[in-house]
């Protein structure tokens, strides 16, 4: 049960891709595949971002606590403050960018698996899998 | 800034933006798009060959995207595996584009632009898959590719649409199980640059995390290649894609996901992970035996020669991931030469099925009745890339099939060497059968006379003397002697476009040249593919 609480972000996304996996392959209505395909793909993503959090952490930009009162030395100091971070204190960004990049990808997958489904419907007038595929035998 | 350095991401730039240019100049001339992708393809290829000359001189290419340093930045790596398949895809890519043209005039005629634009984006992803050196930036590269190739493949007629939506289905999974694979590398290693994740993950082969992610990686590939057990969406979604579309999507798709098997085995793991610590590959050979003989005998069950070919590729990728798990120098030597003569040979088949749909409007079987007459150039190549298969000599296939053979003997496989063997005799059967019905039946429509088989087959077999693979070095003078010599009203040529013609006898020649060079292919490229320390 320990094991359940302490990593329960992972038996989540667990359990959602397992609901996306099964509807992309047992439903036979192409709409409900595709609701499918964005669970499963929602949950990589819900994997990725968990990994990059952190308790107590905040967002990943450089605090510098004493601002400088004009232009000069701005850079210098920012290089100073740089040195001394504490990583702990920053959540990390990068599996964040990586599933901005990734939610683009399914994004353009969602949409072109609709435009197919549109053109579906147009011509077979229905969009259960086993009626399309006896109007085409 | 030196133009040279920056070529090796030209390789990208140029398709891309040559997309965004089609799509462009599309909105008011469809008729700019095929001379720009034949432009971009072209120079592509001429990059590439210029890379992989630069990799055999000077060894091994490191590109860094705006100059950040690797494992913060992306990194191109070229190194001998992927120059040789960088030429390749130019290679196909190029001459599948000439070759497109009257087929997208005549399938889409109001589409024109839309089909280049990406077709050229669908090189643009192959291109990147192959040349990057990035864990991440390979993922959104292959769904660049994917993506693509589902809106080519739904252009088709029949069932195009929904064999394009179950590949979407498939090819999306098999997308997501690498993406898993990858972050499960990520949260390990903490990099996704793949020389550093080889570094770091040398201390952590012993964890479940890192298996698992292998495995993940793994199947995730094998999805997009369409390895035997999951190979269910290829058939369909080649068959019933365009002719314009699949006789370069067949060539091409799957290799470069054999590529990236390759190279996640021995670049972001290594070879003594993959053969000591992971140690399936007698599991995994099995698969590779029932994916070859599956996709023969599928293949021997069909009466569409399109569809035939699709299962051909199964088996073929069957030889491929079988030779690299051989675990020995000549079984990969095999199954990299094997990427580079496969996608010719496939590229040539399906030149030869795109040819024959245009001219008899079908593919199955009885439509091939008697086209040694008509087409004997196009069937002239047809013979060379079906003796390719076989493995009959002096053609490339016999070649790779023959390093694979000699790997399988030295591991031992003799199950994995007896399929290969099968494989070319069922290979034999189908082509033969072809053969026959292409040589020496009345072509198709023409009432078969009682005089011709009362002959004893001597009047069909009499243009054949001029049109069998002889011809190629003739002229239509030959032919007309034909004429002069026997009464019989025999039909005339009625062969392809040049624009189909060129590219088809090209490739089958390269076919002989290829199999031809296959000594100094070996010694100065593919010897280097093989990680060092393998017996």
């Amino acid at each position: 049960m320990d094991v359940v609480i302490a990593k329960y972000n992972y038996w989540i996304y667990i359990l959602l891709m397992m609901i996306g996996l099964y509807a992309m392959i047992a439903k036979r209505n192409l709409v409900k595949k595709i609701i499918g395909m964005n669970i499963f793909q929602t949950a990589i993503i819900l994997f990725y971002v968990s990994i990059g959090a952190k308790r107590d952490a905040t967002i990943p930009i450089i605090e510098h606590h004493s601002p400088a009162p004009d232009g000069a030395g701005h850079g210098h100091e920012l290089a100073e403050a740089a040195h001394s971070v504490d990583p702990n204190l920053y959540v990390n960004p990068l599996p964040h960018v990586l599933m901005l990049t990734a939610i683009v990808v399914s994004v353009a997958t969602l949409g072109v698996a609709l435009a197919i489904v549109i053109k579906l419907f147009r011509k077979y007038g229905t969009l259960e899998e086993d009626e399309i595929l006896e109007q085409i035998r | 800034m030196n133009i040279v350095e920056q070529l090796p991401v030209l390789l990208l730039v140029i398709p891309l933006l040559t997309a965004l240019v089609i799509s462009l100049t599309g909105v008011f001339s469809q008729r700019s798009a095929f001379p720009l992708t034949v432009i971009s393809t072209g120079l592509v290829l001429v990059i590439a060959a210029w890379t992989l000359a630069r990799v055999t001189t000077d060894g091994v290419i490191h590109y860094r995207l705006g100059g950040w340093p690797p494992p913060f930045g992306i990194e191109y790596v070229v190194d001998h595996l992927n120059a040789l398949v960088l030429v390749v895809i130019a290679f196909v890519g190029f001459l599948a584009a000439i070759y497109s043209k009257q087929h997208v005039v005549e399938e889409m005629p109001a589409k024109i632009s839309q089909f280049y634009t990406l077709y050229v984006l669908l090189i643009t992803g192959l291109l990147g898959i192959t040349i990057t050196g990035d864990a991440f930036n390979l993922y959104v590269l292959l769904e660049i590719s994917a993506l693509t190739s589902y809106a080519l493949i739904a252009i088709g007629k029949d069932r195009a649409l929904l064999s394009s939506f179950n590949y979407l289905i498939m090819g999306t999974i098999g997308a997501c199980f690498y993406l898993l694979g990858v972050g499960h590398l990520y949260i390990m290693g903490g990099s996704l640059n793949m020389p550093d994740l080889q570094g770091i993950l040398v201390n952590l082969y012993g964890t479940d995390a890192i298996q698992v992610a292998f495995v993940l990686i793994l199947v995730g590939v094998w999805v997009k290649m369409a390895f035997f057990p999951v190979h269910g969406w290829l058939p369909n979604a080649y068959t019933y894609a365009p002719s314009a579309t699949s006789c370069m999507m067949a060539p091409l798709m799957t290799k470069v996901s054999v590529y990236v098997m390759i190279r996640v085995m021995f670049s972001v793991y290594s070879p003594s992970f993959t053969f000591e610590t992971f140690a399936m590959h007698t599991e995994i050979v099995w698969l590779a035996v029932a994916a070859i003989l599956g996709g023969s005998l599928l293949a021997l069950a069909q009466t569409n020669f399109k569809k035939m070919l699709t299962y051909l590729i199964v088996a073929e990728v069957g030889y491929m991931v079988g030779g690299v798990w051989l675990a020995n120098r000549l079984g990969i030597t095999g199954a990299v030469l094997h990427i580079v003569n496969d996608a010719l040979m496939t590229l040539c088949l399906f030149f030869v099925a795109g040819i024959v749909l245009f001219k008899v409007k079908g593919c199955r079987f009885e439509d091939l009745r008697g086209l040694f007459r008509t087409m004997p150039f196009t069937m002239a190549a047809f013979t060379v890339a079906a003796l390719s298969m076989i493995g009959v000599p002096p053609t490339c296939g016999f070649f790779s099939k023959y390093y694979l053979i000699m790997g399988a003997i030295e591991a031992g496989e003799w199950v994995y060497m007896g399929a290969l063997i099968v494989s070319s005799l069922v290979n034999a059967v189908l082509f033969f059968r072809v053969i026959e019905l292409a040589f020496f039946d009345a072509p198709r429509g023409e009432p078969v006379v009682a005089a011709a088989v009362g002959q004893g087959g001597q009047a069909p077999a009499a243009p054949e003397d001029h049109g069998g693979p002889a011809e190629a070095d003739r002229d239509a003078a030959g032919e007309h002697g034909g004429h002069g010599h026997d009464e019989q009203v025999v039909e005339p040529i009625d062969e392809a476009p040049p624009s189909m013609l060129v590219p088809l006898i090209v490739v089958a020649a390269a076919l002989i040249v290829v199999g031809l060079c296959t000594g100094e292919i070996v010694d100065s490229i593919v010897q280097f593919t093989v990680p060092a320390g393998l017996p």
